[in-house]
C-alpha cells in the first residue's frame, strides 16, 4: 500500500442533472481519511452526504457528473480507473453497506451462496473455501448458529439478522474501506445499539477503515474516531470526536447537538431548541456560508459576501471549521435538566383508561392450508392517561404498541376488556360506530409521512375535509379555518395550496396534526410520529406537540420505540412487550431503579450523544419470539438477562407496586432489582 | 347508503378555482412532450383524429360510390391515390371514413370497461370478505370464456351495431380493469391517509371514491392507452369475421375481409386498411409507453 492518506477528496464538486438545469449537490469538498481510520459524516437529509458514499464508488448514476476535483482511493484517482479495474476495486478494497438490508440481499438466493459469491468471485476461491470462510464470518457479526443460517433465505431472517449478513457480505472480501450509508436508520432501538457494537468490535480488530454516514450524532459516536459535519454539500465542521461533542464551534454542529434528545433531557427542563428553518434546496446558492440563513449567531456583513473556507482552529490538532465567527463564539455547554421534577407528578384526572385490553388476532387460513396459531398482540393491558398529560408507549417493532393505538383510534376492535375515554366505553366500538361527538374528542396521528396525506389532495382539501367532517355545522369560511390551523402548527397559510409531494418531510407531519386538530379533541393518539424524521425536524414536531398540549390541555397517546423522546415528553411510561405491560409509572420513576429487566435493556442501548457517558449494554439475544396464546410465563422470559429459572417460563410474574402508581411486573423482587441496577440515567441536579 | 351521503361524495370538489385545475390540467398533458414515445403516439393519434374529424373534406369520392372504369386497373393512380377495391369505390374515401367508427367505439368502450371495472374492483378490493370473492370469481367466469366465440354468441343474437359491439368490449374488458383496481385497492387501502378518512367517519363510498381511486389513475390511464388499442385490433377482427359494423358502410376489419381474397392478384386493397389499423394502435401502445416512462419519472 502507498504511503498517505487511505482515500482523499480534493476539491470535489459534484452536480445532478435536473429538468430544471444542473444542480450543483457537492460545491467544493476536500477531506481525508488514514488507513483504518473511522470517521463519520453527518448532516441532515438532502445534505448531499449518500452523494458522498456513491461518488466513491461511481455510482453517481446517469444524472450526476463530477464536475471539478479528484477523489483519490490509495493514491489513485477512481475517475481514471476502467470498467475491470473499478470492478476490481469495488468488491475488494472498498465495500458498501447501505440502509434498507432487504434490498441489499438477493430474495431468491440463499444468504449463504450470497456470501460465498463474493470471494468466488473476486479471489477465484472455490467452493468449499468460500464456505468456510464465509460461515467463520457469520460467526465473527455474532449471528447465532452460522451453518443454520447460511441455509436461510434473506426473508426468513430478522432485520437485524439482515443487516449483520450485510455487514459479513461486506467485510468478507477483507475491503481497505467500509462505507455505511445510515446503516441503523430504521432499525429498533436494541437493534441499533447491537449493531454499532459490533461495528465497533470488527473494526478494532480487523483495522477497516469506515465512512460512517448518519443523520444522528448520537449514533455517529459510538462508531467514529472522528466527524465531519455538512451542510449543503460542504462540510461546515470536522474534528475528533471529542473537539465536536466538547467544543463545536460551527453554528449548525451546535445546532445539531441541541436538537438531540437524551435521557436527561425533558420538556420542562431542557427543551429541545430546533434548528429554525429548513434545508434549502441546492438550486440557489447565495455566497458565503449555506448556513447564514438558519443561523442564529448570523452576521450578515461578514457571512454573506464572501466564501468561507474550511480552516484550522489554532491549538486544536485535526479540529478545522468552516465559520467567520467561529473563534468568537462562546464556549458551548451541554444543556442538562435544571430545576426538579415536581410539576411532573401534579395529578390529573384520567382521560382515557384501559382496563384487562385483549387483542387476539386469527389469521385467515387460505382454502388449502391449514389454520395458523392465532396471535396475541394485546394482553391484560392497564394504562391511564391523565388529562392534559402524556402517556408514551414504548417497546421494540411487533411489541404491541401499535396495535394498542389502533385499538384506542377504533381502527381496530379489542377482543376483550375496556377502553374508557371521559366515563364511556369505547372498547368495543370501531370507528365507523363512533358517534361524531367520539370521533372528535380523540384524533390520531400517524407513522409515516410519505402515507398519511393523500398524494392527489391538496393541504387544504385534506385540513378543510376534517374541519367539515368534525365541526359541528358548516364553517361560514372553510379558508380561514384551513389558514388558523395551519399556523397552529407553524406553517404558512400559502402551504394549503400544495400537494404533498411538493412538501418535506417535517412539513407533512405538521400538515398531519393540523388535521387531527380539526375537531379540537381532547385526546390525540400518536403512533411513532417522530421516528421517520431526520433527529433536527425531529425536535420541532416534538417541541410542536408538548406546545400544543401545554396550550390546549390536549392529552397525548405517544407511542414510540425511541425513549429518549419518551423521557422528554412523557409524563406517563408504559412498557410493552409481548403485548403485555411489563412496567408502568411515572416517567421520573420509570427511567430510575428499579428497572424492569426489559426497560433496563431498552434503557441501555438509547444512543447516549456524549463520548464521555457511554455505558455498557445489555444486548437481548434473538428476534423477539412469537406472540403466541400459549405464553403462560413472563413473556420476557425467552430474552430476559436477569432470567431466575424455570419459574420465569411457568408462572405469569407477580406486579410489584411501588411509590405512586408505578408496577413492575417480574418475579424478582423489587428491592433485588434495585440492588443489581445501576442508574442509566443521569440524576438531575437536584438528584444528585 | 343513505341518499345525503352520496349526494355529499358526488359534491366533493377540491377547493381549487376551475382557472388553476385547467392550468393544471394543461402542464399535465404538456409533460407528454418530455417523452418522445409518448409524443410520437400522440402525433399518430392527432393525425387519425384529424384524418377522421376532416373525413368530409379529405375524402375524394362518396366512401360507397363505385367507380366502373376504375375497375380494370384498381392499384394507386392519379384519380385513386390509393386505388380502388374489388367494386371500384375509392381507398383513401374509404379509409378516411373507416376511421370515424374505430375512433368512436374503441374509446367509449375502453370508458365503459373502465368506469365498470373500477366499480367492480374498487368494491371488491376495499370490502373484501364474500363480496371480493364473488366479484373475483364472477370475472374469472368471463375471463376464462374464449371472447371470440362470447363475441359471435351476442353479436349474432342481439344483432351487430355500434352500441352492441360498445357493450360487448365493454363487458368483456371490465373484468381486465377490475382485477388491476383491485389489485390497487388492496394496496392503498391501508394507506395512513384512508385510516384518517376513516377516523374522520368518512362513508365507504368516499373513501373509495376520493381518497383510493385518484391514486390509482397512473397504471390506469396507461391501461386505458392500451385496452383502446387492443379494441382497435378487436373491431378489426370483428369486422373481418363479418360481425362487425353492417356494411356498406367502411370498416376497416370489414375492408379486410372484403378483399383478402384478392391479396396475391392485388394485395394493396387488403394492405392498406391492415396498414391504418396497425398503425392506430402502435399510436396507443406508443402513448402507454410514454406514460408508462413518465409515471416512473416521478
Amino acid at each position: 500500500m502507498t504511503e498517505g492518506p487511505l482515500l482523499e477528496f480534493r476539491d470535489v464538486a459534484i452536480a445532478y442533472a435536473t429538468r430544471g438545469g444542473e444542480v450543483p449537490v457537492i460545491p467544493a469538498l476536500s477531506f481525508r481519511m488514514d488507513a483504518g481510520e473511522a470517521m463519520g459524516l453527518v448532516g441532515e437529509s438532502g445534505c448531499g452526504k449518500s452523494t458522498v458514499a456513491l461518488s466513491i464508488v461511481r455510482y453517481l448514476g446517469r444524472a450526476g457528473r463530477l464536475v471539478r476535483g479528484r477523489i483519490l482511493f490509495e493514491g489513485r484517482d477512481l475517475a481514471t480507473l476502467d470498467a475491470a479495474e473499478l470492478r476490481a476495486v469495488r468488491g475488494r478494497r472498498i465495500a458498501m453497506v447501505y440502509q434498507d438490508p432487504m434490498a441489499s440481499l438477493n430474495p431468491v438466493m440463499t444468504v449463504g451462496r450470497q456470501l460465498m459469491e463474493v470471494p468466488m468471485i473476486h479471489e477465484g476461491v472455490g467452493a468449499a473455501a468460500a464456505h468456510d470462510r464465509a460461515i467463520e464470518m457469520l460467526r465473527e457479526v455474532r449471528l447465532a448458529d452460522p451453518a443454520a443460517v447460511m441455509t436461510r433465505y434473506p426473508h426468513q431472517l430478522s432485520g437485524g439478522q439482515q443487516q449483520r449478513i450485510v455487514i459479513a457480505m461486506a467485510l468478507i472480501a477483507e475491503p481497505a474501506l467500509l462505507v455505511m450509508d445510515e446503516p441503523t436508520t430504521g432499525l429498533d432501538v436494541t437493534v441499533e445499539a447491537a449493531v454499532l457494537d459490533l461495528v465497533r468490535e470488527l473494526r478494532r480488530r480487523r483495522r477497516t477503515a469506515i465512512l460512517f454516514i448518519s443523520h444522528n450524532l448520537g449514533t455517529v459516536v459510538r462508531v467514529c474516531d472522528r466527524i465531519g459535519v455538512m451542510y449543503r454539500g460542504e462540510l461546515v465542521e470536522e474534528g475528533s470526536v471529542r473537539q465536536i461533542f466538547t467544543d463545536p464551534r460551527h453554528p449548525y454542529t451546535r445546532g445539531l447537538l441541541d436538537c438531540l434528545p437524551a435521557l436527561g433531557r425533558d420538556k420542562r427542563h431542557a427543551p429541545l431548541v430546533p434548528i429554525p428553518g429548513q434545508l434549502e434546496p441546492a438550486l440557489a446558492r447565495p455566497p458565503g456560508c449555506g448556513f447564514a440563513a438558519r443561523c442564529v449567531h448570523v452576521d450578515r456583513a461578514r457571512c454573506t459576501s464572501a466564501p468561507i473556507p474550511l480552516r484550522p482552529r489554532d491549538g486544536a490538532r485535526g479540529h478545522r471549521v468552516a465559520c467567520v465567527r467561529a473563534a468568537e463564539l462562546a464556549p458551548w455547554t451541554r444543556r442538562r435538566p435544571e430545576g426538579t421534577a415536581a410539576d411532573a407528578a401534579r395529578a390529573s384526572d384520567p382521560v382515557i383508561s384501559t382496563r384487562g385490553l385483549g387483542k387476539l388476532y386469527h389469521p385467515r387460513s387460505g382454502p388449502f392450508g391449514a389454520g395458523r396459531a392465532p396471535v396475541r398482540a394485546l394482553r391484560d393491558v392497564d394504562v391511564v392517561a391523565g388529562r392534559g398529560r402524556t402517556l408514551a408507549v414504548v417497546g421494540e417493532s411487533g411489541c404491541g404498541k401499535s396495535t394498542l393505538a389502533k385499538v384506542l383510534a377504533g381502527i381496530e376492535v379489542a377482543t376483550e376488556g375496556h377502553v374508557v375515554l371521559d366515563g364511556a366505553e369505547i372498547g368495543g366500538l370501531g370507528v365507523d360506530r363512533r358517534s361524531r361527538a367520539l370521533r372528535r374528542k380523540l384524533q390520531m396521528v400517524f407513522q409515516n409521512p410519505e402515507s398519511t396525506l393523500n398524494p392527489s389532495h391538496t393541504v387544504g382539501y385534506a385540513i378543510g375535509r376534517a374541519l367539515r367532517r368534525l365541526r359541528d355545522g358548516a364553517p361560514a369560511d372553510p379558508g380561514a379555518g384551513v389558514a388558523r390551523l395551519l399556523e397552529i402548527v407553524k406553517l404558512a397559510p400559502e402551504l394549503a395550496r400544495r400537494k404533498p409531494r411538493q412538501l418535506s418531510g417535517g412539513e407533512k407531519q405538521r400538515v398531519a396534526i393540523a388535521r387531527a386538530l380539526a375537531g379540537d379533541p381532547d385526546v390525540i393518539v400518536a403512533d411513532e410520529p417522530v421516528s421517520a424524521l431526520d433527529v433536527s425536524v425531529q425536535a420541532t414536531i416534538v417541541n410542536l406537540l408538548a406546545e400544543l398540549q401545554a396550550a390546549r390541555g390536549t392529552t397525548l397517546v405517544f407511542i414510540s420505540h425511541d425513549l429518549a423522546v419518551v423521557r422528554y415528553l412523557a409524563d406517563h411510561v408504559a412498557v410493552m412487550y409481548l403485548g403485555a405491560i411489563v412496567e408502568f409509572g411515572r416517567v421520573a420513576s420509570v427511567f430510575a431503579p428499579p428497572y424492569h429487566p426489559y426497560t433496563e435493556a431498552l434503557l441501555s442501548a438509547v444512543p447516549v450523544p456524549d463520548p464521555d457517558r457511554q455505558y455498557a449494554r445489555i444486548l437481548l439475544e434473538g428476534p423477539v419470539p412469537r406472540a403466541s396464546e400459549a405464553l403462560r410465563g413472563c413473556p420476557f422470559a425467552s430474552r430476559c438477562p436477569r432470567k431466575v429459572g424455570a419459574v420465569c417460563d411457568d408462572t405469569p410474574p407477580p406486579v410489584h407496586r411501588l411509590g405512586g402508581d408505578h408496577r413492575i411486573a417480574c418475579h424478582i423482587p423489587a428491592g433485588e432489582l434495585a440492588t443489581l441496577q445501576t442508574a442509566l440515567v443521569e440524576p438531575s441536579r437536584e438528584e444528585r | 347508503m343513505s341518499a345525503p351521503a352520496t349526494a355529499e361524495v358526488l359534491s366533493v370538489s377540491p377547493p381549487a378555482t376551475s382557472r388553476r385545475r385547467a392550468r393544471d390540467l394543461w402542464r399535465g398533458v404538456a409533460r407528454v412532450g418530455e417523452s418522445r414515445p409518448a409524443t410520437v403516439g400522440v402525433l399518430i393519434i392527432l393525425f387519425w383524429l384529424a384524418v377522421a374529424a376532416l373525413a368530409p373534406l379529405l375524402a375524394p369520392y362518396p366512401p360507397n360510390a363505385s367507380d366502373l372504369a376504375a375497375l380494370a386497373h384498381p392499384t394507386p393512380s392519379r384519380a385513386h391515390w390509393l386505388g380502388t377495391d374489388h367494386l371500384g369505390r375509392d381507398l383513401l374515401s374509404r379509409l378516411a371514413w373507416g376511421a370515424r367508427p374505430v375512433l368512436v367505439i374503441a374509446p367509449l368502450a375502453v370508458l365503459g370497461a373502465t368506469a365498470l371495472g373500477c366499480l367492480l374492483g374498487l368494491a371488491a378490493g376495499y370490502h373484501r370478505r364474500w363480496i371480493d370473492l364473488v366479484l373475483t370469481r364472477a370475472c374469472d367466469i368471463v375471463l376464462s370464456f374464449p371472447v371470440i366465440i362470447l363475441y359471435m354468441i351476442i353479436l349474432t343474437h342481439f344483432g351487430s351495431s355500434a352500441w352492441n359491439i360498445v357493450g360487448v368490449l365493454t363487458l368483456t374488458k371490465a373484468p381486465i380493469i377490475a382485477r388491476i383496481v383491485r389489485g390497487l385497492t388492496l394496496e392503498l387501502r391501508e394507506r395512513e391517509y384512508v385510516a384518517a378518512a376513516k377516523m374522520r367517519g368518512e362513508s365507504a363510498l368516499y373513501i373509495m371514491l376520493v381518497e383510493i381511486l385518484p391514486n390509482a389513475r397512473g397504471p390506469l390511464l396507461v391501461d386505458m392507452c392500451l385496452r383502446t388499442g387492443y379494441n382497435i385490433i378487436i373491431i378489426g377482427v370483428l369486422g373481418f369475421l363479418g360481425i362487425g359494423l353492417p356494411p356498406p358502410d367502411p370498416d376497416w376489419g370489414g375492408m379486410v375481409k372484403d378483399t383478402y381474397g384478392m391479396m396475391s392478384v392485388w394485395p394493396h386493397m387488403a394492405l392498406v386498411p391492415c396498414a391504418a389499423i396497425s398503425s392506430l394502435v402502435i399510436g396507443f401502445n406508443l402513448l402507454a409507453v410514454g406514460l408508462r416512462e413518465l409515471g416512473l419519472r416521478d
